[in-house]
């Protein structure tokens, strides 16, 4: 018997960012024959834009590529030249790094779990739809999503494509006065961060059980932002440098979109990797609020991803509060820096994941070429192969809405820059 | 617009919101009073889908640097962008794309434009309001620097030689470059009537070669016509 289900996802949204993606599934005697995800991704033609600008604009524009993420862009991008011309910015730009990083988190996860994992999650069309529902939970989260945003405004100017990150560290420095207004407002979030935390641990999560690879980047003495090597659990640890030699992208046949590959298999990147890697780290504080809600890292459950992204938007704020609590004005909030030719390379863990950057400099600083490999890219495979083992496991026998709903829980896990399209399934069902 | 916070609830009282994927309702093909539009045209689909965009609106709201103005996505509109799709991409025959990114308003009839990249979310939530009220949205087109210097901030370009685009920018955005000390790279896009010459001369003046006048003026908002035209002339001073 040949069962011939084509579900295809469309997404009708004129937008820039967001992609149109396709799931291609055909099912014969019981068994997946062909399962594609086929994703249109606009072309990243940034990497050429990029060339010939001055070191300088680097930053405003790899902002651009994400609207959710811009300070991941702006992150990497400044390492990756800093280590083209030898500069180290200090203590001061490392901590302020970090707080702004810990702002981009706040605000995606918040962003994700309540406005789009949540709503799918309990059969809410929006989230305008649940607030009616749960009023408090809702509020919550815009409120989690509001301090990430007011964090990068602090050091930024403005929370979408801040404005205040240049090569050598900030273009100002925040009042004291205004570091301890933003510190007493991180510590009133807290509350709510621990009660995302304990409600996120008793959802009724499907349990699944999955062999993979994780990778994230990992340093000894604290939780994986914006320093350290590319490790994996397959014991894996390198340099940003050796990047190439083990991952590699391409253009699978029937997809627009470019997958990367660790030594020819899929790999999984975003905060359950980084977890899996990097649960030692935390602060012992937030480990016992961990022991207590029964939460156990590393988990191989891709629906704990969920789960994954509360206890960053937890430890977010106490890591947010922690650098706030000693914060100093410097004379001067960043390091000059000396243009001069190389190859640069810079590796930070955006909110969806590993975000590797390469630039190629002249002798005046202009980018003679850059190669940019954001997380989508290299969460792609491992969707497929997510989709394929959970599928099966669900049973095809479900009807076609059943079976595309459970793939839409699965891509969602993954937060990928399509996840908020993917949430509106236009399903087409053939059978042949 | 997500990033709203309790006001996006509030919003959400005020209009019915029908189509807005990434916030869940979707019917793209519905009559609406407001649509806003956000991105610009890139693909074979989009040039089609705007026109139906159009004929079910009332009022078509283009948001953000490029709808409104082609966006950086634009300065692929002088480049070979097939080349560079071969450059990227193994069988860039499989992507669909335009050689051009455009503005909504080169396309179809557009009844406000919100400049900026980002808009912040007080510009969505006064139009929507002002035509609530039944009333035009006021449209602020003043130049960066009045804005810069009700503030009160230290001018980067007087004091310091910093090649500031306040003049030639339209206000919107608070100032914030300035404020931080930097000069200001015109994502919100021309003011009107700007004159780029005189600015295009003053920085020559601080010692910027033509092609780093021009990336000034050829930046987020490339395609806008007067930053287009500045761009050009710009990179034509070393053939005077």
């Amino acid at each position: 018997m040949t069962e011939r289900r084509d579900i295809s996802i469309k997404v009708p949204v004129l937008a820039r960012v967001e992609g149109e993606g396709a799931l291609d599934l055909e099912i014969r005697d019981g068994k997946i024959e062909e399962l594609k995800l086929r994703i249109f991704e606009p072309p990243r033609l940034f990497e050429k834009f990029l060339e010939g600008r001055s070191y300088d604009e680097v930053a405003d524009i790899v902002a651009r590529i994400c609207g959710i993420c811009p300070v991941a862009y702006q992150m990497s991008a400044v390492h990756a030249i800093e280590q083209v011309f030898e500069c180290d910015p200090g203590p001061w730009v490392h901590e302020m790094r970090r707080l702004l990083y810990c702002g981009e988190w706040l605000e995606s996860h918040g962003l994700h779990v309540h406005l789009l994992a949540l709503p799918d999650f309990f059969g809410f069309n929006s989230v305008a739809e649940m607030a009616k529902q749960f009023p408090d939970e809702v509020k919550r989260g815009l409120a989690l999503q509001a301090i990430g945003n007011e964090i990068v405004r602090f050091l930024g100017g403005r929370s979408v494509h801040p404005i205040g990150v240049r090569v050598g560290g900030f273009y100002k420095a925040p009042a004291a006065a205004d570091a301890a207004t933003l510190l007493q407002k991180v510590q009133q979030q807290l509350a709510h961060a621990e009660s995302l935390l304990r409600w996120s641990a008793a959802l009724d999560l499907p349990s699944s059980k999955q062999d993979f690879v994780s990778v994230a980047i990992r340093q000894a003495d604290e939780y994986p932002m914006n320093e350290g090597r590319i490790v994996s659990d397959a014991g894996h640890m390198l340099v940003s440098e050796n990047f190439e030699r083990h991952f590699k992208e391409h253009q699978a046949p029937h997809s627009t979109a470019l997958h990367c590959h660790l030594d020819g298999q899929p790999y999984l990147v975003g905060p359950l990797a980084r977890l899996n890697l990097n649960h030692d780290v935390l602060p012992d504080a937030v480990k016992s609020l961990l022991h207590e809600c029964g939460i156990v890292f590393p988990s191989q459950n891709m629906f704990h991803s969920i789960i994954a992204r509360s206890v960053e938007i937890y430890y977010g704020l106490f890591e947010a509060a922690r650098i706030l609590e000693d914060y100093v004005v410097p004379d001067v909030p960043y390091v000059d820096v000396i243009p001069r030719a190389g190859i640069g390379f810079g590796c930070t863990e955006a909110p969806r994941g590993l975000l590797w950057h390469r630039y190629e400099l002249d002798d005046a600083g202009r980018i003679v070429q850059a190669t940019i490999v954001p997380p989508t890219s290299q969460n792609q495979a491992r969707i497929e192969e997510d989709l394929y083992n959970e599928l099966l496991a669900f049973g095809l026998h479900n009807d076609d809405a059943a079976l595309r709903l459970r793939a839409e829980m699965v891509i969602r896990n993954y937060d990928p820059c399509i996840s908020c399209s993917t949430h509106f399934l236009d399903l087409r069902v053939k059978r042949i | 617009m997500l990033n709203l916070g309790e006001p996006l609830l509030t919003l959400a009282e005020l209009v019915d919101i029908i189509h807005f994927a990434e916030a869940g309702p979707v019917d793209p093909e519905a009559k609406v009073d407001i649509a806003f539009v956000e991105g610009s045209i890139t693909t074979p689909d989009e040039l089609q889908r705007i026109q139906r965009v159009r004929a079910n609106s009332r009022y078509l709201i283009t948001i953000g640097a490029c709808a409104t103005a082609g966006g950086i996505q634009a300065l692929r509109n002088h480049a070979n962008t097939s080349e560079w799709m071969a450059a990227i991409y193994a069988q860039p025959d499989f992507i669909e794309t335009l050689d051009t990114s455009t503005a909504i308003a080169e396309h179809v009839r557009v009844d406000f434009e919100l400049w900026g990249c980002p808009i912040n979310s007080h510009q969505i939530v006064a139009v929507v309001r002002a035509l609530l009220f039944g009333v035009a949205p006021l449209q602020e087109h003043d130049s960066l620097c009045l804005e810069c210097k009700r503030q009160g901030n230290v001018c980067v370009l007087v004091t310091q030689q910093q090649p500031c685009m306040g003049p030639v920018t339209q206000t919107g955005c608070g100032a914030l470059c300035p404020k931080f000390g930097r000069a200001c790279y015109a994502c919100y896009g021309p003011k009107e009537n700007s004159n780029s010459d005189s600015l295009s001369q003053r920085f020559q003046g601080f010692g910027l070669l033509p092609d780093e006048i021009a990336d000034k003026f050829l930046l987020i908002n490339n395609a806008a016509p007067a930053f287009a035209a500045a761009g050009q002339k710009a990179k034509e001073i070393d053939h005077d």
